[in-house]
């Protein structure tokens, strides 16, 4: 049903404006200028898992394509990629990675931490086919290099724009669990390295004080065109 | 030729004190050394299997990124230093597989950045005669066993840098800081290496072996250049090292002592033993080394012994 509805609102633009891609190894004529994502769903499929924020955010429509006359994988998030005439694009939403559970506050960061839990990072063979798989151009294969040597603050710093898409995991020939690593030492960094924010520590207490409780009854006790009043004329930041 | 300082793994972490007081030696001596910008595992153990290919990506993208750069890698750690040289070495011996390796790590590497130790620049760049005289400190009090095992010298067709057999670079060294060198039979023997992880047992007894050894012999301190010697002699050492009869060091340690370094910069922290009491009676005791050390400033005490002592009958 819904693909008649869809076929019924849709528009077809003229045939010069049309292009082909591979999905899946299938060919498929859809209009130029979609991202991965508008394309295939253009195609008819329908997303119910591979598909998040529509954003660039999330991290779960990682796809992998390959471009006519170019040998190379290349990669990219689906809702964030022009189609490129003659492309062949599948996507990998999840590639198996397991996840270490551990307590932070009972943690170390320390190398024997990390190895403790991903002990296969000792496998890294520097081919760094991970960093070439990164959507978010990090460079992963040093991440887990700094994580070897249980540097954790490099870590967080090189991995600190990963979405967890995965594709790093599924190109990896020691068979890695590149972000969940990274993950951990982001968690180890931020628990143990991280000066703590004053400023929050400070905010915490007024309001575990009660400084802000009268305001807070006020607000509770107004009716909503004082509220809608209150909200039109509160403080702005000057940008 | 720019010298490019390779610490690997082991020096930011585990073995701190040799990558202080190693930073502070070059720095004394007017070595000047640029750490890599970026560098990856060294590949830990050099990989027999000359054909696989993957194993040898690690040691030589670090030796890519220097060929870059242009220049020359030096290193401390015996792990790093073996497994980078015997990489180069093997990367040369197959210029058929140029093309692929350099395909795949996208660079344009020939085989020829030089891999070169510390104590192949103290000996054949420095002097040890030089050396002498910028000692500050003449380590009088401390009679020192060098320790070579197993990767620093071997395989000498690929490393060669001394004989394998009957190395003097450590001897001569220690005699141009005005220490005492002890002869010993076990200086070339095996410290258990990562047996330790397997059987501590055997390890205890390798380790026992040659400390022992080192201390019939007089010795109150070994000395290495590899972290994994260094690891085993202070964990398995057992009641030599619990009543702190022999003190394991870092060559560097002892050297950056000597010449002079702010003590905070000679590493010594990270010891298992009372290093600290050795120490200072070791810089309390006159210069023990063959030729009049009058004061600490006259400093070109060992290295006219060292240069004609033939250490022979040290292999026992």
């Amino acid at each position: 049903m819904a693909t008649e509805l869809n076929r019924v609102e849709r528009q077809t633009p003229p045939d010069d404006e049309m292009v082909s891609i591979f999905v899946m190894g299938k060919e498929y004529r859809v209009p130029d200028a979609l991202t991965i994502m508008k394309a295939i769903e253009y195609a008819g499929y329908h997303f119910i898992r591979g598909c998040g924020c529509r954003g660039g955010a999330c991290g779960a429509c990682a796809t992998v394509y390959r471009t006519a006359d170019n040998y190379r994988i290349k990669v990219g998030l689906a809702c964030q990629t022009l189609i490129e005439p003659g492309m062949h694009v599948t996507q990998i939403p999840f590639y198996p990675a397991n996840k270490a559970i551990y307590d932070v506050s009972e943690a170390e960061p320390t190398v024997e931490e990390v190895l403790k839990h991903y002990p296969e990072i000792a496998r890294c063979l520097c081919c760094e086919v991970c960093t070439r798989a990164c959507p978010q151009d990090l460079e992963v294969m040093y991440y887990i290099q700094a994580a070897l040597r249980g540097d954790v603050k490099e870590v967080s710093r090189l991995s600190f724009e990963c979405i967890m898409c995965g594709l790093c995991v599924s190109r990896c020939p020691a068979e890695l669990m590149h972000y969940n690593v990274a993950i951990l030492c982001r968690r180890l960094y931020a628990r143990y390295g991280m000066k703590r924010a004053e400023h929050l520590a400070n905010r915490v207490r007024e309001i575990e004080e009660g400084k802000f409780d009268e305001e807070l009854d006020e607000l509770v006790r107004m009716d909503e065109k004082d509220l809608v009043r209150a909200y039109e004329s509160r403080d702005f930041e000057e940008a | 030729m720019k010298t490019y300082y390779y610490p690997g793994c082991t020096l930011p972490d585990k073995a701190r004190d040799f990558d202080t007081s190693a930073r502070a030696c070059c720095e004394l001596l007017g070595l000047e050394l640029e750490e890599m910008e970026r560098w990856v595992c060294c590949g830990s153990a050099f990989k027999l299997d000359h054909k696989n290919i993957m194993q040898h990506l690690a040691p030589i993208r670090n030796l890519a990124e220097v060929h870059k750069e242009g220049g020359r890698l030096m290193t401390l750690c015996v792990f790093c230093y073996n497994s980078l040289k015997r990489a180069n070495y093997a990367f040369l011996a197959e210029p058929d597989k140029h093309e692929v390796i350099n395909d795949f790590i996208e660079s344009d590497y020939d085989g020829k950045v030089p891999v070169v130790h510390l104590l192949e620049m103290l000996k054949d760049e420095v002097g040890f005669e030089a050396l002498a005289e910028k000692v500050k400190r003449p380590l009088g009090g401390l009679r020192v066993a060098p320790f070579y095992g197993c990767l620093l010298l071997r395989p000498q067709e690929e490393i060669g840098f001394e004989d394998p057999e009957n190395p003097t670079v450590m001897e001569k060294l220690f005699e141009a800081l005005g220490a005492e060198v002890v002869s010993y039979p076990h200086r070339l023997e095996c410290c258990g290496s990562y047996l330790s992880l397997k059987d501590r047992d055997h390890t205890t007894s390798m380790v026992t072996r040659v400390l022992e050894s080192a201390v019939e012999a007089g010795a109150n301190a070994i000395v290495t250049s590899c972290p994994m010697c260094n690891f085993n002699f202070e964990f398995f050492g057992g009641e030599l090292v619990a009543r702190d009869t022999i003190h394991t060091f870092y060559f560097t340690e002892l050297l950056a002592l000597a010449l002079g370094a702010d003590r905070k910069l000679c590493g010594l922290e990270q010891h298992e033993t009372d290093v600290d009491r050795l120490i200072d009676e070791a810089l309390a005791a006159p210069a023990t080394a063959a030729a009049g050390s009058e004061t600490a400033g006259s400093g070109t005490s060992g290295a006219r012994a060292s240069g004609d002592q033939a250490p022979d009958a040290r292999n026992g």
